[in-house]
């Protein structure tokens, strides 16, 4: 069966806390963080952006795996901050992996699970023999305007899978996706950054969706919550998948693992798939892991993914949880140069 | 509207990417930047591409005091000597503090600069503490 037969993460050095950003505007920093379950969040270096980080981690899951890059048949980035509208990160990626030129190459945009997306086509080209190995990555420098809560919880992260029939350390058993027209958060054409409809991002977005594409997933296979082992969902703050997770009748102890938010953020296109990859970091042969996508607009993406063998003769270092610890923190004027909210700042 | 596209920065690109350089298979001598033709073998030699291992030390450094594309103020420029012998310059991004000769770095991919707003963004080769 075709899966997953290797991953990387990549997280910038930098961190900047929310008792930081709270000072900044004049917020009750204790109210913030129980409210959305965030201590810090990583920030992005003064020269890194969506295409370096999708680097890093693509090299970090070739590396892995190895496998030579010129034998990758299509690479996929999905992303909310591609560097270019027109020029895709793919071909930036490709190159600096050191790809062949014969292949396919596409950004995905479908906000956060842009990436869960591209597991979908990658998986399918696999199983159909059409490409011996796909590269998805998730990729995302995370905007929030000035002010806006979202300020507190957007950050900066990659993860890349790499998609293959042979060695494969997790099987994609099956999938769903549920999709709606539904505008909770949006970014207009040209708009530095995104728009959201506050609670309205609740309820009938990341909760219907969610729930409703891992309900299909589990009616489809038959499986119940109790079935996994781990369950991954997309974590805009640390509050949301926990509750969904209850709803949906899994453990606390089921998603623990893959909470990265607290420390990290939330890195949009990447949010689920690093909380996938720190799953992968501790799973065993013969576990089962839910991963569910959420993507503003909007969608989820669900999968059932089965732990192979192989998975113990992988070198699974560093793991995602040491590339959380950081000691690089940032003031908030450091911060804002950091994510160009200086506007003024010359070219 | 056109705008200026670098092509020489284009020509370069897998040695800015990825440190591709050159060796000699005749007589072990390895370029970087690439070269075509080996200057100690000269018609003997066989010069194949290669793809350096992005693992060095830093003979020597300079701290800038100035931004550099990217705003970054102070930064770093060293010479790196890659573990095939090569030298290469390069920003090393660490602080003032962490910065010596003979640090271990190991090569990154981040923005070099950018032509403006609305021209194309440089990306290639910087280094970190390994």
């Amino acid at each position: 069966m075709a899966g997953i037969i290797s991953y990387g993460v990549y997280v910038p050095d930098f961190r900047i806390k929310a008792d930081e950003i709270a000072r900044q505007w004049g917020e009750n920093a204790e109210a913030i963080k129980s409210s959305l379950l965030i201590e810090e969040k990583s920030v992005p270096d003064l020269d890194e952006d969506a295409a370096t980080i999708a680097v890093e981690a693509s090299r970090a899951a070739i590396q892995r795996a190895e496998i030579d890059a010129r034998e990758i048949g299509a690479i996929y980035v999905g992303s909310e901050s591609h560097p270019y509208a027109v020029k895709p990160t793919a071909t930036i990626v490709a190159a600096a992996i050191g790809a062949s030129p014969s292949l396919t190459a596409a950004d995905w945009e479908f906000a956060c699970k842009a990436a869960t997306a591209s597991f979908q086509a990658g998986i399918s080209l696999v199983e159909s023999g059409r490409a011996k190995y796909v590269l998805c990555v998730g990729a995302d420098v995370s905007q929030s305007a000035p002010r806006d809560p979202l300020e507190f919880t957007a950050a900066a992260g990659a993860a890349a899978f790499l998609m293959g029939s042979s060695e494969v350390i997790a099987e994609i058993e099956d999938f769903t996706s549920f999709t709606t027209d539904t505008p909770d958060f949006w970014r207009r054409d040209l708009q530095r950054f995104p728009s959201h409809g506050g609670r309205f991002t609740g309820e009938p977005a990341y909760f219907r969706h969610t729930k409703s594409a891992a309900e299909m997933l589990m009616h489809k296979t038959g499986l119940r919550a109790s079935d996994f082992d781990f369950a991954v969902f997309h974590q805009p703050n640390g509050k949301f998948p926990l509750r969904i997770a209850q709803s949906l009748g899994f453990r606390k102890e089921q998603v623990m693992p893959s909470l990265t938010v607290t420390r990290l953020g939330n890195t949009y296109s990447a949010s689920s798939l690093i909380g996938f990859a720190a799953v992968l970091d501790v799973a065993s042969p013969g576990d089962r892991i839910l991963l569910c996508s959420f993507g503003s607009g909007a969608g989820s993406d669900a999968f059932s993914i089965r732990v192979t063998s192989h998975i113990e003769k992988m070198d699974r270092t560093p793991k995602v949880k040491d590339l959380l610890n950081s000691s690089k923190y940032l003031n908030y004027a450091e911060y804002a140069k950091h994510t160009r909210k200086i506007v003024a700042l010359p070219e | 509207m056109a705008m200026k596209v670098s092509a020489k920065f284009w020509r370069e690109q897998d040695a800015r990417y990825n440190l591709e350089g050159t060796r000699c298979l005749n007589c072990g001598s390895y370029f970087f930047p690439p070269r075509s033709v080996c200057p100690r073998c000269r018609r003997k030699g066989k010069i194949e591409r290669y793809r350096f291992s992005g693992t060095g030390r830093v003979l020597t450094y300079s701290v800038v005091h100035q931004p550099n594309a990217c705003l970054r103020s102070p930064y770093i420029i060293a010479i790196i000597e890659l573990d095939e012998g090569v030298k290469v310059l390069s920003e090393v991004i660490c602080g003032e503090d962490e910065i010596k000769t003979d640090l271990r770095v190991k090569a990154v991919f981040r923005k070099l600069g950018e032509d403006g707003e609305k021209g194309i963004i440089y990306y290639g080769t910087k280094f970190v503490p390994a």
